[in-house]
């Protein structure tokens, strides 16, 4: 600053027309700053399509910033039994008496796409699997609130390995018996603490919270842990989600 | 019609006023999406009128916070920066002595507080700019701890993990709507200092009365 008066003394002494020519330049100067600034705004703001374009290309951005971000080896904080959140909020796109009642016999998880072994699974089957595995961790609902819950199964990078998933392929999509569906990247689906989990606080998975079976993802926001799966695929093909396709972040990991 | 280059002196830098008008733009988006996102899940018995909001919903709300942040980090950034490197904080808002600050803001509620030189801040300015400064610090680490609470854990650990940071988050969001309260109030009654985020340049005339 003290340079830059020092600059308008030397000015002062100077003649007019050089004056003038800089006060001119000032002047597009600023407007170019003003130009700037209404180009960051994004565009025309008074067309609702184009803004809304913007935004789901930031959307897009922050997607790839967040898979950037995400750290494969960083753990979601655990918490002691005492911790857990009585009663567990139930949180869907219907209410709690609309769960889905999956019928246990019948059931059979179908697995398509790039898996070597697309054998369809029944509940004994994926009951069967070891080894078991539990964590007491953080539920995070995109709406803001959070609550600690305790699930049990097997991690879901061990069951890929099972099926033969291709771990190079991008995606995991789910879809479930309530006609809900979302999909993950493959390093979350890797990362040591996403569980296929068949129980939750010690019980057989209650219908209002995911019977038979709820992906548990503590590195993603609740929506991206999908209940009462009865297919998954693996696909280099963006399968985006229910909320996803809606507006939500598909990313939303934490 | 323009004033003389020599009858003026430059009050702001160009860069303090683009990041200014670029931080109002970003700061507006994410107040107003922000609170759309807490209506969604309330931290006290009340909630903001929808009229108010931003996003129209919490998907489209989300979607403004999120890109909104974009700008406002790079702008801050680009402001704090400037600041620090080029030495304007340290010329315009420092010292700032507790006891000055304390004679300038009463004095101020007496309607006595002089800000008569545009170049000069007072210290009562002084402690409010370098207050909103470090409120911004707080509103970014802490959103980045609600939006990160595993990859920024911890950080979160600062302020309380995830829960925490939502209270931290709010607490310095209402600390920055109460600032930029206060300096519109300002403003409108020293008329004199808008044009200047503007021109960057006060009259001469202007600066030197008083005192």
């Amino acid at each position: 600053m003290k340079r830059l008066f020092g600059m308008r003394e030397s000015l002062k002494s100077q003649s007019r027309p050089r004056i003038e020519s800089i006060e001119r330049r000032l002047f597009l100067r600023q407007g170019l700053s003003l130009g700037a600034v209404a180009l960051l705004s994004g565009c025309d703001v008074t067309n609702p399509e184009s803004v809304q374009k913007v935004l789901w290309a930031m959307s897009r951005w922050n997607d790839r910033v967040q898979g950037w971000i995400f750290n494969p080896n960083r753990l979601a904080p655990e918490f002691p039994e005492s911790a857990i959140t009585m009663p567990f909020p139930f949180n869907a796109f219907y209410s709690m008496d609309e769960a889905p009642s999956v019928d246990a016999a019948s059931y059979r998880l179908e697995l398509s796409g790039l898996v070597r072994d697309k054998k369809p699974w029944t509940l004994p089957e994926l009951y069967a699997l070891q080894p078991q595995v539990s964590q007491v961790t953080r539920h995070i609902c995109v709406e803001g609130w959070s609550a600690i819950g305790k699930w049990s199964g097997v991690r879901f990078s061990d069951f890929l390995g099972r099926i033969g998933a291709d771990r190079s392929a991008k995606y995991v999509g789910f879809k479930c018996a309530d006609k809900y569906w979302t999909s993950i990247d493959m390093p979350t689906a890797l990362h040591p603490q996403t569980l296929l989990t068949f129980r939750f606080a010690d019980q057989i998975l209650p219908a209002p919270f995911g019977f038979p079976m709820k992906l548990r993802i503590p590195t993603k926001l609740g929506f991206k842990n999908p209940k009462h799966i009865v297919a998954m695929f693996v696909t280099n093909e963006y399968p985006g989600g229910y909320w996803e396709d809606q507006g939500y972040n598909w990313f939303s990991g934490s | 019609m323009t004033p003389d280059w020599a009858d003026t002196v430059r009050v702001h830098p160009l860069v303090v006023r683009i990041t200014h008008w670029i931080n109002v733009f970003a700061i507006l988006i994410m107040v107003a999406s922000g609170w759309r996102i807490y209506n969604a899940s309330p931290l006290f018995g009340f909630k903001f009128p929808s009229d108010w909001t931003l996003g129209g919903w919490l998907a489209g709300a989300l979607q403004w916070h999120f890109a909104a942040m974009w700008l406002l980090a790079l702008s801050g950034l680009t402001y704090v920066t400037y600041g620090i490197v080029s030495g304007h904080f340290r010329r315009k808002l420092l010292p700032v002595a507790p006891a000055a600050v304390w004679h300038d803001v009463a004095a101020a509620f007496r309607g006595k507080l002089a800000h008569d030189d545009l170049r000069v801040y007072n210290a009562a300015q002084r402690a409010a700019y370098l207050g909103a400064i470090l409120i911004g610090i707080v509103l970014v680490l802490s959103g980045l701890v609600l939006w990160k609470p595993v990859q920024f854990y911890t950080l979160g650990l600062l302020m309380g993990d995830y829960e925490g940071a939502r209270y931290v988050h709010f607490i310095a969001m209402a600390a920055l709507v109460l600032f930029v309260i206060v300096h519109v109030v300002m403003v409108l009654l020293v008329p004199r200092t808008f044009p200047t985020m503007f021109t960057g340049r006060a009259r001469v005339s202007a600066t030197a009365k008083g005192d």
